[in-house]
């Protein structure tokens, strides 16, 4: 494409918008919604991802055998355990160690463990710590290891892990159909104001077909419209985002400054390293596929 | 330069607009295209211009046979035409360079041949000084020229004129023919479809007749039989 062609295609886009603002305010706006709960979606779900995670890989699962069972049989269970693909990691503690863990957690140096010198009373305690990697999928890995032969009990974090797990589902499925209905009205306006600026330029559109322009040269000016009606869309609140989160965590963090520690936020500049990019090109993405749509429509002369 | 070997174009289930026209036009003839409005006129020259696909028949215009051409084909096609329609078709939001360049800038000219060849071409149809003024600053005569200059300033094969002075006067129609003509004389197949009896009777020209879809008369040097 030549300078002057590149320049004439940036000229009309630009003058395509300026001419139809209200319509190009229109699709902005609604581009702008949609990424910007695009965005808001996005941060939750990974911020609520990374505590889930913590908490997966904090709070184990363990499983407790059943009395006389031997060594190779533990390691069996421990083996088919460790064949599951949710499961990140496995680490046995035997009788002795649970106890010197117990110990050391309640006793804390304490005479009073003393008594039982001799005489392991968590004897019975040998035990598989089960880490997983999918925190939705603990109760269904719980209930596998329960069937497995040998296991006398099985305790999960299953109430933290499930709320956490379901949140995110939640989460997750209600920002797909919001953000898919916020789509289909952005492609639709963008396809509009497109449409608006062709209704306009008919006349000037008849007398290039019949010049010998290209289908190509005809389309360029909206396609580009709709690109720029689109990275504006995202521009605009993927900016306000970025200041947006970092009040946000700061206040929720001086609010309930109990979570200090507990809950730890994904910075943004980390957050943004997808969303940014995912964000332009969803944009730009949209804005190219309402303007293409419509020019393929109405342009053929 | 133009052959239409038995061409027939239906809009419907009714008798068609060109009805198995054969017509075959030199490389630099000058034609005129006469006959009643619904005779066939317009549709022969839409088809020409490949605005319309024929029915039947074969079409073949400057090397290029039209019946088979793909979609794709026909902007590359177009270029080698100058067409001028009745109501000039200028675009009213910029001046006359910017009317004629934009043939040009649509085809992807470079802007410094746009340069020169634009005032080259105002020259050649008598607007050079008003080469800044707006369409609506004109009148019907110059805007024709203007229209003239912008089919021209590509160097076509081919100009066709659909109607070009329809709407101006008689003096001003004259003045628009004479320039149709000194452009026919530099080597350019001129073809004009026309009401206008009192021109093609001066010009003599070679005159094609339209009744129904069919040509009814082709004489070399006619004149307007009304049909």
């Amino acid at each position: 494409m030549r300078p002057s062609t590149i320049w004439y295609t940036l000229k009309q886009g630009i003058i395509n918008i300026k001419r139809n603002w209200m319509f190009s305010l229109a699709s902005i706006l609604t581009m702008a919604a949609c990424i910007f709960l695009v965005g808001v979606f996005y941060s939750l779900v990974t911020n609520v991802d990374n505590i889930a995670h913590k908490v997966e890989q904090e709070v184990p699962v363990t499983v407790f055998f059943d009395e006389g069972t031997t060594q190779e049989q533990m390691e069996e269970v421990g083996n088919l355990i460790q064949a599951r693909p949710e499961v990140e990691r496995i680490e046995f503690e035997s009788a002795e160690q649970a106890w010197e863990n117990f110990k050391d957690q309640y006793f804390q140096g304490s005479d009073a463990a003393n008594g039982f010198r001799d005489d392991n009373p968590l004897v019975n305690s040998a035990n598989y710590h089960v880490y997983l990697n999918q925190i939705e999928k603990q109760t269904e890995l719980v209930s596998y290891i329960q069937g497995l032969e040998h296991v006398r009990e099985v305790n999960q974090s299953e109430k933290a892990a499930n709320t956490l797990g379901n949140f995110n589902k939640l989460v997750s499925y209600a920002s797909m159909i919001i953000i898919a209905i916020l789509l289909i009205i952005s492609i639709f306006l963008i396809s509009n104001t497109v449409s608006v600026g062709i209704a306009v330029r008919k006349e000037e559109i008849g007398i290039m077909k019949y010049i010998g322009a290209t289908d190509g040269f005809v389309r360029a000016p909206f396609l580009l419209e709709g690109m720029v009606l689109g990275l504006i869309g995202a521009a605009i609140p993927l900016t306000v985002l970025y200041f947006l989160y970092n009040t946000t965590v700061e206040y929720i963090l001086t609010r309930f400054n109990v979570l200090t520690g507990v809950v730890d936020f994904i910075p943004v500049w980390k957050v943004y390293q997808t969303l940014l990019p995912m964000g332009l090109a969803l944009g730009i993405g949209i804005g190219l596929i309402g303007s293409f749509l419509t020019s393929r429509k109405h342009l053929r002369v | 330069m133009i052959d239409l070997i038995d061409v027939s174009k239906s809009y419907g289930k009714g008798l068609p607009a060109v009805n198995h026209v054969n017509l075959h036009v030199d490389k630099g003839e000058f034609v005129f295209v006469v006959g009643s409005s619904g005779s066939g006129k317009s549709t022969l020259i839409k088809l020409l211009m490949k605005e319309l696909d024929c029915t039947s028949g074969q079409l073949i215009v400057s090397g290029e046979r039209l019946e088979k051409m793909k979609h794709r084909r026909v902007a590359r096609y177009r270029r080698k035409l100058g067409v001028v329609f009745q109501d000039f078709r200028l675009l009213k939001d910029r001046n006359v360079y910017e009317n004629v360049a934009f043939a040009q800038r649509v085809i992807g000219r470079p802007t410094k041949v746009i340069r020169k060849r634009v005032p080259e071409v105002l020259q050649e149809v008598g607007l050079a000084e008003k080469y800044k003024s707006f369409p609506d600053e004109l009148s019907g005569g110059e805007q024709q020229r203007v229209a003239l200059a912008r089919a021209l300033v590509n160097r076509p094969d081919i100009l066709l004129a659909d109607e070009p002075t329809g709407n101006l006067d008689p003096k001003t129609s004259e003045e628009i023919m004479k320039l149709l003509e000194q452009i026919n004389e530099k080597g350019t197949t001129v073809v004009v479809v026309t009401h206008n009896k009192e021109i093609v009777n001066a010009m003599k020209k070679r005159v094609l007749t339209m009744h129904d879809g069919v040509i009814i008369s082709d004489e070399k040097e006619g004149g307007y039989h009304e049909a």
